[in-house]
């Protein structure tokens, strides 16, 4: 399966099926020697929830924003419900932060379960060379084992219904109020949940005992991690506690240089002095970098570009709060060889370290007296104007910013959201692969599996792609001549 | 014989009508092995060139969620209403517009700007927008177009049926597809839920008032909540009676108000001036002042009532605009909030 050794300039349109719908496709370029001249990732939708959020009331953009994606709602609840604190000066009772604490990771921990073994696993776990039909949660199931397969269906649904309980429904959860949330756990509810965290923590073990073995034991695996088509030095962004440890629901953003070393540290309220946006005239998506190392391109390395979700979290950390989660942490830089890890793939391993965390979070979580406490609400009292918060999303760092009138209602809105944060590193991995696999007009067969699989690692939620149930991103090659006409198109089967 | 041919679609939306499928996966998995899916681009491999090769009518029923805002969710709604023998729309968005429909109050132009220029981290000195057609270095690039207006799925093509909810449960949407197969079906344009208001599905309709009497209105921040009386006895505004059941009241379990997400029910022909009609009756106070000062508690009434439904209702929005204006015509649109379709 080659494209044709025409002369001229050629473009080739990669289009996940979800071009169709408006989520996201892929432009490649090709110079007049038939190599790529440039490829760039295209996202064609836009809802405008910022400028439709104007003259709503604050305490409701909790439930709007999480119509931002139905996939990760709790991330957007969250992240709005903490700038909805901040805009009121109000903290959250100590039990209202233990109820959304426990709630944000058991979204964490179903989300990243969800990504390990249906969508993005496929590609270690059966393997990447497996034939496609293979490779999807039927695949998984075969190699892990029926028993396995359940286990994973039944240990989402479980924590799926922990959100529930607080939240009333789990897509579009209503838990968040400004200073706490609506809802508290009763205390005969409490033992099925100390039953669900110490499954939990079980699971999260196992899942990386999964890994291991079958990753980790294959030496064909770990070079493909480490391969230079996977490879990008960038920055990395993640949350911290005030010990640099990960944290998804609080703390501070630390970025670290390509080089591992602290660029800065930064509350969410200083977001605008370290972030920026750039606007191209071919996507509907904004491009993020960091503001003091401006914009030079995509494949300068001058450009601030910089990356989020589980392998930044890693990078710009230094280990997690829990035993287990920082065991497997101190392992993960140890095989790949020092920090940071500047290998895209690597992100499949991060992301089970992290579900151990969240699993372990849990479990402290569930076992603390004042989980069960019934003080849940501070009811704000002082004048609105300001909010701005930021939680780790499991696709990375996501950002909230209200501005009010005195009633709380909206003047202003910005929302930089995880994959936006990414869209740069996302394009420099798509624009790798392609200069890897067409040279001179030839279009490898290797070209869809490598672009999916650099696609997958950051399990990016444009178009939700990848949360495609067989593990499988289809994807197309259009091919047109210097003349746009059109010569074939090669398709995933 | 060959099993039924059902397509899942998704246009302007967030992904989480497709989540609901998936969660009700489990227990459909008798339907599934009933019927043949052949489109379900959330799930499976997909070529728009086999929809189009499919003799008109011989999809049995495309579900479809998400509104229209975009010339490509427009043309893919035309196609699958070819294809398809009946087209539902599925949850809020295709129903009645949902969240993004709430965009009609503001241009296309004004939501290009604030994005793309205004916004607090945007750099972009040569105010650079997307566009339909640009070019770089020789190349040329294609977006969608983007439309004036947001539309719900009955303002694009004919629907005929309707499955409410943001998004919507397993349970109705469990019954739906049941009902599809089993060619039981209720007469055309029906919406597949029940029809009667969501306060008979609620836990807490002992403690709502005879007669509601509103002597001001609470923001859900501004009170203590108590977790087992009728919001509106509260001083709450809750959607609850003025929105069909069929969720089980799911968010007055989590101890928030109904916001509406199912929409009317079929005695309703707008589910926002009805509430909003209800509300204003039952104000206490009969001077004019007064009633201002109860008023002030809904501060938002459009976002309050019109929630999901903004882009179906009657009110409709601030763009007088056709929805799919031609680029050609170069006219950006015009603001008149006043306006009234």
């Amino acid at each position: 399966m080659t494209g044709p050794s025409v002369g001229g300039r050629r473009r080739i349109a990669i289009d996940p099926i979800t071009r169709l719908e408006g989520h996201g496709k892929i432009d490649i370029f090709l110079d007049d020697a038939g190599d790529v001249e440039r490829a760039c990732l295209q996202i064609p939708e836009l809802r405008g929830f910022e400028v439709f959020s104007i003259g709503r009331p604050a305490e409701e953009m909790p439930q709007i924003t999480s119509r931002i994606c139905g996939v990760c709602p709790t991330a957007h609840h969250m992240a709005a419900t903490k700038a909805l604190d901040d805009l009121y000066k109000t903290e959250p009772t100590p039990t209202a932060r233990k109820i959304r604490e426990l709630v944000y990771n058991a979204f964490m921990m179903e989300d990243h379960a969800l990504h390990v073994y249906i969508l993005g696993g496929p590609d270690f776990i059966v393997g990447p060379d497996a034939p496609k039909e293979m490779r999807n949660v039927v695949g998984v199931i075969q190699k892990v084992g029926l028993e396995t397969g359940k286990r994973v269906i039944g240990m989402r649904k479980s924590l799926r219904e922990l959100i529930a309980y607080f939240g009333g429904k789990v897509i579009h959860p209503v838990l968040g109020l400004p200073g706490g949330v609506s809802k508290g756990l009763a205390l005969e509810d409490l033992p099925r949940f100390q039953q669900l965290a110490k499954d939990a923590v079980e699971f999260g073990e196992f899942t990386l005992g999964v890994f291991r073995d079958i990753v980790l034991k294959n030496e064909s695996y770990v070079d493909m991690i480490r391969s230079e088509d996977y490879t990008h030095k960038t920055y990395y962004m993640g949350m911290v506690d005030d010990r640099n440890r990960v944290n998804f629901y609080d703390g501070q953003l630390r970025v670290v240089r390509p080089d591992g070393q602290e660029y800065a540290t930064f509350h969410p309220r200083q977001y605008a002095e370290f972030i920026a946006e750039r606007v191209e005239p071919w996507s509907y998506v904004k491009f993020c970098y960091l503001k003091s190392l401006g914009w030079h391109g995509f494949d300068n390395p001058k450009s601030g570009i910089y990356s989020v979700a589980p392998l930044a979290r890693l990078n710009a950390s230094e280990g997690f709060t829990t035993p287990r989660a920082q065991r497997a942490y101190e392992e993960f830089f140890q095989v790949l060889g020092g920090k940071p890890v500047h290998h895209t793939l690597a992100n499949h391993w991060a992301r089970v370290i992290e579900l151990l965390h969240a699993a372990e979070r849990i479990h402290e979580l569930v076992n603390d007296p004042q989980l069960t406490g019934t003080d849940i609400r501070n009811i704000p009292q002082r004048t609105p104007s300001v909010g701005i918060a930021a939680v780790e999303a499991p696709r990375g760092t996501l950002f909230h910013h209200f501005e009010t009138d005195e009633r709380g209602l909206i003047r202003k809105a910005n929302l930089i959201v995880a994959t936006q944060n990414n869209s740069a590193r996302i394009s420099m991995s798509v624009e790798k692969a392609a200069k890897g696999l067409i040279r001179k007009g030839q279009v490898t067969d290797g070209l869809l599996n490598r672009i999916e699989m650099a696609f997958r690692a950051y399990d990016p939620c444009f178009g939700c792609a990848t949360h495609s149930l067989p593990g499988h991103l289809p994807l197309s090659v259009t091919i047109y001549n210097s003349h746009r006409e059109f010569i074939r198109r090669l398709q995933q089967d | 014989m060959s099993k039924p041919k059902i397509a899942i679609y998704w246009c302007a939306s967030c992904g989480g009508c497709e989540e609901a499928v998936v969660d009700l996966a489990e227990d459909i998995l008798g339907v599934v092995e009933a019927v043949d899916i052949v489109l379900w681009p959330c799930a499976m491999d997909f070529k728009k060139s086999d929809v189009q090769a499919m003799p008109d009518g011989s999809i049995v029923a495309t579900l479809l969620n998400g509104a229209i805002r975009s010339s490509e969710q427009e043309e893919m709604a035309h196609l699958l209403r070819r294809k398809s023998r009946y087209m539902i729309a599925y949850g809020a968005c295709a129903h009645t517009g949902g969240i993004p429909g709430l965009a009609n109050q503001f241009t296309r132009e004004q939501m290009l700007r604030y994005v793309y220029e205004e916004c607090p981290t945007v750099v972009n000195p040569e105010r650079i927008h997307p566009r339909p057609h640009s070019k770089e270095n020789g190349w040329s690039f294609e977006l969608p177009e983007l439309h004036n207006r947001v539309r719900a799925l009955d303002q694009v093509v004919r629907v005929d049926y309707y499955v409410p909810g943001c998004p919507p449960t397993p349970a109705i949407t469990k019954a739906a597809i049941g009902a599809l197969l089993s060619g039981e079906l209720p007469p055309v344009g029906s919406v597949l839920a029940p029809d009667y208001a969501l306060c008979e599905q609620c836990k807490r309709k002992a403690s709502k008032p005879e007669n509601v009497s509103f002597v001001g209105f609470k923001r859900p921040h501004e009170v203590p909540l108590d977790p087992e009386k009728c919001f509106l006895a509260q001083g709450v505004i809750c959607m609850g009676p003025a929105t069909r059941a069929g969720c089980e009241a799911v968010c007055i379990s989590g101890n928030m108000p109904c916001s509406g997400c199912f929409g009317p029910t079929s005695r309703v022909r707008d589910q926002g001036a009805k509430a909003l009609s209800s509300f204003c009756a039952n104000v206490a106070p009969k001077t004019e002042d007064e009633i201002d000062e109860v008023l002030a508690g809904i501060p938002d009434p459009v976002g309050t009532f019109y929630r999901y439904g903004l882009a179906r209702s009657t009110l409709r929005g601030a763009i007088t605009e056709p929805a799919a204006q031609s680029a050609s015509k170069g006219s950006l649109s015009r603001v008149s909030p006043k306006t009234c379709c």
